[in-house]
């Protein structure tokens, strides 16, 4: 059996008449890598800032490592490392100067960090830039010094919000395999984001979040298959036509979603539908087979696109 | 699970007074400071340390040639440079402490978010407080060092107690720095600054730097030495004429209710501020 390190039960935060969580319940495992998925302002980012022991919940309960954040502040906080979305990197400081600082910040020894300095600058991918002022540093480059300052203290759970959002496709992709490593090395990680694939990519389980509720919870894998079909057609007949088309597509797949640029098919093979829908003599402007993602699935639960 | 020692370290606060809000740590903070100094510029420095000397060197020698002699406060005359000298030194303790702990603070505050990354961390809120206004005061001290190194050998320090005004600089610029910290706090955008400076003009030139308070009406004087730069110019010309009484405890005492106030509120302040 494994062990839960963080127990959510009836979660609420409100700011005045904001509900910005809604009663939530969740758990993660040990060296798990748990998701958030949810548009901005699901309430993702207050759920992980009450995680993090920066912020007060209304009412729930909520035990991290067994001890309650909003009592046992400053304990928590020296189990985690916090990857926030807004970058907080020291500007007037080097690269390696803000590795140290905040190591010292926890309490640690200039020796214990200076021993663990080089290895943190290899991961982080930024052993020619180690006495770089940060301000100097690309959008990727900061983003992975933030993981590296925060691995300084050994955490035991790695909170991430929207670790990737703002980087272009490379420092993206190098972003997530050094997120990977962490995963491999047993690290507990907690994402919020909302890119499908990168929830995809990381997470082992999570929840779908929208208006401060919990809408499903489950692998990626089991939330595409309990959601939506294997495959997606894409067509589009143009922005005056699609809702018009909508009817007479709708009896050849399992399940339709109009879109206002486009028309989602849902079906088990979906090359199949895109012949039929030729076959009877309609011509869509373009086409796209794929498979479904976690897009569909948030979709299917809310109605809504995740990125609006 | 094993700990690691960041965790260890925490845990040995836990059930602390206080532990939420002080880790014991400040001196991290400090040291923050001293790291991101040696790669600033010196201008700041610099300029905190030549501005009283100008004004002394202009209105002292300047205008003290047309002024002579002046009487104190305590019947005892001095020449007009060896008066407006204390007075100097602690508007430029304040000057320095209210620059720190607003535009600075405000800075970190709310532009570069470093307090958000401190505070991510087992640090608490008066280890930041308390670490960025040991800071004001380290620079303050260093000032106040320069400054004395300067008017003593011109003869403008006529007793010996005069050497306590260097530690009373340090006490003053605490009291500023803490309530400056506290209401910068307040503060959602630069402009707001500027508040602080239509305080401070004021404050400066009617708080008896430059003439004795005898110059107005009874109420008026007793409504300005309640101010705390007229508090702190009171204390160090106190110290620096030898003119010593229990009168100067209360100066200080003054400070010292200052400095509790304005650590209290910032503490408040920046936990709720982080904590929402």
């Amino acid at each position: 059996m494994s062990e839960n390190l963080i127990e959510v039960k009836g979660l609420t935060k409100k700011y005045g008449d904001f509900v910005a969580v809604n009663g939530i319940d969740f758990h993660v495992r040990k060296s798990e890598s748990f998701g958030f998925l949810g548009p901005n302002g699901a309430g993702k980012s207050t759920t992980m800032r009450i995680l993090a022991a920066t912020s007060r919940r209304t009412s729930g309960q909520v035990s991290v490592l067994g001890k309650d954040p909003e009592i046992y502040g400053p304990q928590i906080r020296a189990h985690l490392g916090v990857v926030p979305q807004e970058g907080n990197l020291d500007v007037q400081l080097t690269v390696t100067e803000n590795l140290y600082i905040y190591g010292r910040y926890f309490g640690l020894s200039s020796k214990f960090i200076r021993s663990k300095i080089d290895d943190l600058l290899e991961f982080a991918q930024l052993v020619d830039k180690r006495d770089v002022k940060v301000e100097a540093l690309s959008g990727g480059m900061k983003r992975r010094l933030i993981i590296a300052r925060s691995l300084v203290s050994e955490p035991d759970i790695l909170i991430l919000d929207e670790p990737t959002t703002g980087l272009d496709p490379q420092a993206r992709h190098i972003l997530w395999d050094r997120l990977f490593r962490l995963k491999e090395d047993g690290m507990t990680l907690l994402i919020t984001t909302h890119y499908m694939d990168e929830a995809e990519q990381l997470c082992d389980r999570l929840i779908v979040m929208d208006k401060g509720s919990i809408m499903s919870e489950g692998s990626p894998a089991d939330l595409i298959k309990k959601y939506s079909t294997k495959e997606v057609l894409e067509v589009r007949f143009g922005s005056n036509r699609n809702a018009d088309m909508a009817p007479t597509l709708q009896n050849l797949c399992d399940r339709i979603e109009v879109l206002p640029d486009r028309i989602l098919l849902y079906a088990e093979d979906a090359e199949a539908v895109l012949e039929d829908i030729i076959g009877a003599g309609h011509h869509p402007n373009t086409s796209l087979v794929r498979r479904s993602s976690l897009e569909d699935v948030f979709l299917r639960l809310t109605g809504r696109s995740l990125i609006e | 699970m094993l700990l690691s020692a960041a965790v260890a370290i925490a845990e040995r606060r836990s059930g602390r007074l206080g532990d939420k809000y002080y880790a014991g740590r400040s001196h991290i903070v400090l040291e923050r400071s001293l790291i991101a100094f040696k790669s600033s510029t010196w201008v700041v420095i610099v300029t905190g340390f030549v501005e009283p000397v100008l004004y002394l060197l202009s209105f002292g020698y300047g205008v003290g040639k047309f002024i002579g002699s002046i009487d104190s406060g305590t019947g005892r005359m001095v020449s007009y440079a060896a008066f407006i000298a204390p007075g100097l030194l602690a508007t430029s303790a304040m000057n320095g402490a209210i620059y720190d702990s607003t535009w600075n603070v405000f800075f970190k505050l709310r532009e570069s978010r470093l307090y958000h990354a401190m505070l991510a961390t087992s640090l608490g809120p008066l280890d930041v407080a308390l670490g960025e206004i040991a800071w004001a005061l380290l620079r303050g001290l260093i000032y106040a060092i320069g400054f004395m190194a300067v008017v003593a050998p011109l003869g403008l320090i006529p007793s010996w107690w005069g050497i306590l005004a260097i530690p009373a600089a340090v006490l003053i610029a605490f009291g500023f720095a803490s309530i400056g910290m506290a209401i910068t706090s307040y503060f959602t955008s630069f402009q707001q600054m500027s508040l602080v400076n239509i305080v401070l003009l004021p404050m400066f030139l009617f708080s008896g730097s430059f003439y004795p308070l005898t110059v107005f009406p009874g109420w008026v004087q007793g409504m300005i030495k309640a101010l705390p730069l007229s508090q702190a110019i009171q204390l160090v010309r106190g110290l620096t004429l030898g003119a010593i009484n229990v009168g100067l405890l209360s100066h200080v005492l003054y400070f010292l209710v200052m400095i509790a106030c304005g650590l209290f509120i910032t503490t408040r302040r920046l936990d709720a501020l982080f904590m929402r």
